[in-house]
């Protein structure tokens, strides 16, 4: 006989705690950009190639929770939040990592250094994206309180009152990305004409990120609204 | 009577059986929601179920036990052969018995009271003659199978949107905490009592009014409340574990009224399913005794004692070992969902038991969990596992019917 018990088995595992877990390791994995982009705009290439194989094992890992977090939610499971918008948030907070992954990789491999009136620039555009994306982070740690309130009164109003803050923050990285644009325009002219066309390139994925980490705000606010 | 002694001792020990099955798989359902919510230890949680277990079928069994024991059957039919019910009701234990030795190995989620409720009319309906059965109370028990599971989903919503608007969904959680979790502990305390009263205690001889009963409950009420009051006072909080998450302290008082919801649960499930293990057991004892089917006759104190003594030594053989897996298991339940999931289910009972309706305690616990998950509760429930613990009441009647009618001819065939 094996020792069961049916009340327990009707139990299914949540998955609030690997949604959080998942996040964190995405905000870790994003984070890295600024340290990442400061070591390329020192030319300390080693650094900066050992932060760029840091990003890409933290993408592997978020990309392995995701995975265990969707083998574990089969249909036929009652839960507290849609399935379809739970797995819609899992996507975004993903994407986010794998951008993070690209802008690594595109810029190691072409070793992009931006001009220094750009650099500064664009450092502070990427650290308002990240901003952003610890923004969400926070939104999607108070998930396990949301919870106790059964998604309802002062703790959604909290939750809400995050979003709209990661609102702002991303209408703030907004106006970051046409600060650095402009800025790299005026110099265009004098730098070769491939770099300058990654250097777009990389500039819109930052913004990317920013906007991504939104979706996931908006995302959550769907959820509450059930 | 012929083999009286024989027969007594047979229904002895089918009953304690099949009460060692109750107490090895069904108890452990019935504490599961309190050690999964990690409101009590394992070791507490055998403790409260081994002394409000036997509380509960001493104090509030008596009607649940009647019904099983000849409410089901028409006894006059049996007046000429009296023996054919102690055949029928040593079948009914044997079959239920086996079916639960069965269904356990196997992994499948049975109820005792289906089963014995199925086997008694089985072997009543084909081995003596369908009008033996009362088909009007055998339809009353059916239709609280489904009442119940019902009753207790809206129940435990009711209490847990009460719990979020009063506590949880406030400026000052904790303060409320303290401040209202005395009164849901005065509720436990004076429902189990005011039912037991009202409805459970007349088969000791003891008879109440109504004014007498409810303010013995009252009484009953305000001293649970005063304990509880005296363990949540004795609680220490630490305002640095909030900062993960914010309501550890709040379910940290809740937890002291888990234990109390955990007691109220283990006397329910005495007072309702020791009686699936005792009832035909009384039955058997008294025919074989006088030689007569009687219509009334008290319950003799050693079947009791033995129903009671079977679920304890389950509990302790094999029901600890179930416990164990939930321990360890569950950590989604927090103690505010699983008192609200368990105080609902133990109204039900406590209410169905008074009323004399054999009911599962398991699915009526399902109902109370699923209520406390469709107010957005709790995290995830597995659907495919509730379908199968409601499905299995489905096929659980017809193969105690046919075991009983299997053993009721055997008997028959030995004894006459």
């Amino acid at each position: 006989m094996s020792p069961k018990s049916y009340i327990f088995s009707m139990f299914g595992t949540s998955p609030i705690r690997p949604m959080q877990q998942h996040m964190g390791k995405v905000q870790a994995c994003a984070a890295q950009l600024v340290p990442f982009l400061e070591a390329i705009q020192a030319e300390k290439w080693d650094e900066a190639k050992r932060i760029q194989r840091h990003i890409a094992e933290m993408e592997e890992i978020a990309d392995q929770l995701k995975r265990q977090l969707r083998l574990s939610l089969p249909t036929g499971l009652m839960m507290a939040m849609s399935r379809r918008d739970l797995l819609q948030v899992l996507t975004m907070q993903d994407r986010i990592a794998n951008k993070a992954k690209d802008i690594a990789g595109l810029m190691m491999g072409r070793q992009m250094r931006f001009p220094d009136q750009v650099g500064k620039l664009m450092l502070e555009f990427m650290r308002r994206c990240i901003d952003a994306i610890t923004q969400a982070e926070i939104a999607i740690n108070e998930l396990d309180e949301l919870l106790e309130t059964g998604f309802r009164g002062r703790e959604v109003e909290l939750v809400e009152s995050m979003v709209s803050k990661l609102d702002e923050i991303e209408s703030d990285t907004d106006r970051l990305q046409v600060v650095v644009r402009d800025a790299l325009f005026l110099l265009e002219k004098e730098l070769p004409p491939v770099d300058v066309m990654f250097m777009y390139q990389v500039i819109d994925w930052t913004g990317d990120l920013g906007n991504l980490a939104q979706r996931v705000g908006s995302r959550l606010e769907i959820m509450l609204a059930r | 009577m012929e083999y009286a002694i024989v027969f007594i001792i047979l229904a002895a020990l089918f009953g304690f059986f099949m009460a060692w099955g109750i107490g090895a798989n069904d108890v452990a359902n019935a504490m599961g929601t309190s050690v999964g919510s990690k409101a009590v230890t394992i070791k507490q949680a055998i403790i409260i179920a081994a002394v409000f277990e036997f509380a509960g079928a001493f104090l509030a069994g008596g009607e649940v036990t009647s019904t099983i024991r000849r409410g089901m059957i028409d006894a006059e039919l049996l007046a000429g052969n009296p023996e054919l019910l102690v055949y029928g009701m040593l079948a009914a234990l044997l079959a239920a018995a086996i079916w639960l030795l069965v269904a356990s190995m196997a992994g499948w989620p049975v109820s005792t009271t289906h089963t014995i409720v199925g086997a008694i009319v089985g072997f009543a309906a084909v081995g003596i003659g369908i009008d033996a059965v009362h088909w009007a109370k055998v339809g009353n028990i059916v239709m609280s199978w489904v009442v119940s599971p019902l009753l207790a989903g809206i129940v435990s919503y009711g209490l847990f949107t009460s719990v979020q608007r009063l506590i949880l969904d406030t400026d000052d959680p904790l303060k409320n905490a303290k401040r209202y979790v005395p009164i849901y502990i005065f509720l436990v305390g004076f429902i189990v009592a005011l039912v037991t009263m009202l409805k459970g205690l007349t088969h000791l001889g003891l008879g109440f009014s109504t004014l007498q009963s409810y303010s013995v409950a009252v009484l009953v009420g305000i001293i649970t409340m005063l304990i509880g009051v005296w363990l949540i006072s004795k609680l220490r909080f630490k305002p640095e574990d909030d900062s993960d998450f914010h309501f550890a302290n709040v379910e940290r008082v809740f937890g002291v009224l888990m234990i109390f919801t955990a007691c109220a649960m283990a006397f329910a499930h005495g007072s309702n399913d020791v009686a699936n293990a005792v009832g035909p057991v009384a039955a058997v004892v008294g025919v074989a005794k006088t030689g007569v089917v009687e219509a009334k006759s008290l319950m003799p104190a050693w079947i009791l004692l033995l129903g009671g003594l079977g679920i304890v030594i389950g509990l302790m053989t094999y029901g600890k070992r179930v416990i164990a897996t939930v321990g360890s298991g569950i950590t989604e339940l927090t103690p505010s969902r699983g008192f609200a999931a368990t105080l609902a289910a133990a109204t039900v009972v406590v209410f169905a038991s008074g009323t004399g309706l054999p009911i599962s305690t398991t699915h009526t616990l399902v109902g109370g969990v699923l209520g406390v998950g469709l107010a957005r509760g709790i995290a995830a429930l597995n659907m495919k596992v509730v379908r199968t613990i409601f499905m299995s009441w489905v096929i659980t009647l017809p193969a105690g019917a046919i075991l009983a009618i299997f053993f009721f001819f055997t008997l028959k065939g030995i004894f006459s």
